[in-house]
């Protein structure tokens, strides 16, 4: 066996001793980091929730009580459905999508203007700038976010001070604070690839375009859009992911009365003690983060190597 | 329909270099126009400007006798064949070649019916369907020219757009495209830096060093008749004999060389007084082995070093009396296997097919 996998062609190229580096890092990688606990968290999801002595005795069995709870709610309400939840759930999909698509916005210009237009210092002033802030950690750049958008912030005293309003404009009870934080918080992730896909374009093509008569809106649309597509949905789906699973920005920046779906999962976990509950609202975030790809792997005719490379 | 294009005078500058300087040049409706010149001479940048991705710093565009000042490529009737060709990959042969009808809003059906058009003069019918990646090289090419003339440009500025092709592909292209430019009936404004290229499909040609245009002319008065030392060695090659003036007998000149005396014709262009340093130019394919009965005007004694054979022709190379180095062909029907390296040869030239010049910079130093 040892020699058969030692005659392979990985094994020939990359060396006995890198080879068996990457196999095993992998291999632990994916099992230990990846498949082991969602495959635990799948399990838990459907059992009902007992304190860990109880386990395997007679009061463990499996339930679809969790995920049931997620649509109907507790047994003891009146609701016909888990209105609570579901409207968390729904609001932070609904929130994540325009937030991916306002980054896209967002980030295009940028990406373009320094992947085709910028000199070559210009473009490498205007990436470094865009990294350094991302040098400071998620939760204390939410933080700053806040101390500038509360209510007594900066905005708000310097709009006072100039006299431009006279009353505090509500930032962070409207959620302009959390959307603001949500589309900062994974920007990078849509600008460089979305900067690798257009810097890639010849730019013989653009110029190809505008000789032939075309105008700047429909060389973008003809010409350089479907040649970043890969980047657009790879930029898209990371940024939906992580923005669907953000935790840190919620907690410090949205309003008292709003919650965030993670903040939710993250209290049935923490605050409630109930990891099977947690378990199963975090299988159904999944679920819709794997629902997303796969449709705009659709939507855009991409096949997922295209979106790594 | 054709357009005249006029440069007057056009110099364009990046900082204080001088891409292209005084360019004066007026290109006829119709005609098939090349700049030639070496990589870095400033033909490009004169497509540019003439096409409008580049303004010109000083002097004016005309194009149909409007200046073209800020009028961008999309606006301009001239269309630019890239020298990689810029097909767009994504787009099927007939998007592509549709696609300035498509900007302009051509309905689908108008579209259709032109590619289908364009794609019978470029012999590619049926083939619309097909992605870029999946044509030849020779049909890439075709499809670009297909795609720049979709609009009925005025003016078609190609950029070198035969250097990726193997070389018979190149030589069939040339004469397709020539064919092409006769059917349209356009002008065709061609950069290159491959003098076979230009002299094969031209009509007239402007030869470029270093920005500036040093001849303008039909291709076989610029090749036999050059106004520049750099154009005598640029176009075609050529044997640079250096002395000094000795006598001069209307456009019949002498010149003195450490190799002897040899009688050369002046261009009326470029006159020469008695002592001017001067260089005398002879073509390989101008120096002859005399034969019985031969006469003449100019005789050479050479020493071979050295010799290939390129086929139709045999090269040999040579040095004279002084060192120098010289090179002479013969054609493969004349029988020269008793010539090898160290054979001494007296070689013949006649003063009609030899120029001179005054002495300056050659296009191979």
């Amino acid at each position: 066996m040892g020699n058969y996998l030692f005659t392979q062609p990985f094994f020939k190229k990359n060396g006995k001793a890198v080879a068996i580096y990457f196999l095993v890092a992998i291999v632990f990688w994916f099992v230990f980091l990846v498949i082991i606990p969602q495959l635990y968290m799948l399990d838990l999801s459907f059992r009902s929730n007992v304190p860990p002595l109880a386990r395997g005795g007679p009061q463990d069995f499996y339930t679809m009580e969790h995920y049931q709870h997620f649509v109907f709610g507790s047994k003891t309400s009146l609701e016909a459905f888990n209105f609570v939840d579901l409207g968390v759930f729904g609001r932070t999909i609904l929130v994540s999508i325009m937030v991916t698509i306002a980054n896209l916005l967002f980030c295009y210009p940028i990406a373009f203007y320094i992947a085709k237009i910028a000199n070559p210092s210009t473009a490498r002033l205007l990436i470094v700038s865009l990294i350094i802030p991302f040098w400071i950690n998620e939760l204390l750049r939410s933080f700053a976010l806040r101390i500038l958008f509360a209510n007594e912030g900066v905005i708000n005293n310097f709009l006072t001070g100039i006299g431009v309003i006279d009353q505090s404009i509500l930032f962070i009870t409207y959620d302009i604070g959390l959307y603001t934080g949500l589309v900062y918080a994974y920007i990078l992730l849509m600008m460089f690839p979305l900067y690798n896909a257009i810097e890639s374009l010849d730019i013989n093509q653009i110029e190809a375009a505008k000789d032939l008569g075309s105008s700047s809106l429909r060389t973008h649309w003809r010409i350089v859009i479907p040649h970043a597509k890969p980047g657009i949905v790879s930029g898209c789906t990371m940024v939906f992911m992580l923005t669907v699973g953000a935790l840190a920005t919620p907690v410090v920046l949205s309003s008292p009365n709003t919650l965030w779906f993670p903040q939710l999962i993250y209290q049935w976990f923490n605050m409630n003690d109930n990891w099977s509950r947690g378990s199963a609202y975090s299988i159904i975030l999944l679920i819709i983060s794997v629902i997303f790809v796969l449709a705009m792997m659709r939507i855009f005719k991409v096949k997922i190597g295209e979106i790594i490379k | 329909m054709s357009a005249d294009v006029e440069l007057n005078n056009v110099s364009v500058t990046f900082g204080s270099f001088y891409a292209a300087k005084s360019v004066n040049v007026k290109i006829n409706g119709g005609e098939f126009f090349s700049f030639l010149g070496p990589s870095g001479c400033g033909k490009t940048t004169l497509l540019r400007a003439i096409s409008g991705f580049q303004d010109p710093s000083e002097g004016s565009v005309l194009i149909d006798n409007k200046d073209m000042f800020g009028i961008g490529p999309n606006k301009r009737p001239t269309s630019l064949i890239f020298q990689n060709l810029a097909l767009f990959p994504l787009m099927s042969v007939s998007e592509n070649i549709a696609f300035s009808l498509e900007v302009r809003g051509v309905s689908k059906k108008d579209r259709q019916k032109r590619a289908d058009e364009l794609l019978e003069l470029i012999a590619l019918e049926g083939q619309s369907e097909k992605k870029v990646h999946q044509l030849s090289g020779g049909q890439k090419q075709r499809v670009a020219i297909a795609r720049a003339l979709a609009v009925e440009p005025k003016v078609l500025l190609l950029d070198e757009p035969l250097s990726a092709l193997d070389l018979k592909l190149r030589q069939r292209m040339r004469t397709e495209l020539r064919e092409i430019q006769k059917r349209v009936n356009i002008t065709f404004i061609y950069i290159t830096h491959d003098q076979g290229e230009a002299l094969t499909m031209s009509d007239r040609i402007a030869v470029m060093n270093e920005g500036e245009i040093e001849q303008i002319g039909p291709c076989d008065e610029v090749y036999n008749n050059p106004l520049t030392p750099f154009v005598a060695t640029f176009v075609g090659e050529n044997n640079p004999l250096f002395g000094k003036v000795k006598e001069i007998n209307q456009n019949k000149v002498k010149i003195e060389t450490p190799d002897g005396d040899f009688l050369s014709t002046m261009n009326e262009n470029k006159k020469l007084n008695i002592g001017d340093e001067a260089i005398a130019f002879v073509r390989p394919e101008s120096l002859f082995i005399p034969r019985d009965g031969d006469n003449f005007d100019n005789q050479i004694e050479v020493n071979i070093e050295s010799f290939e054979f390129e086929g139709n022709i045999k090269n040999f190379y040579a040095t004279l009396k002084s060192g120098t180095r010289i090179k002479f062909s013969i054609p493969n029907a004349i029988d020269t296997s008793s010539i090898s390296s160290g054979t001494k040869l007296q070689l013949g030239f006649e003063s009609i097919k030899s120029s001179i010049l005054p002495k300056a910079q050659l296009a191979i130093d």
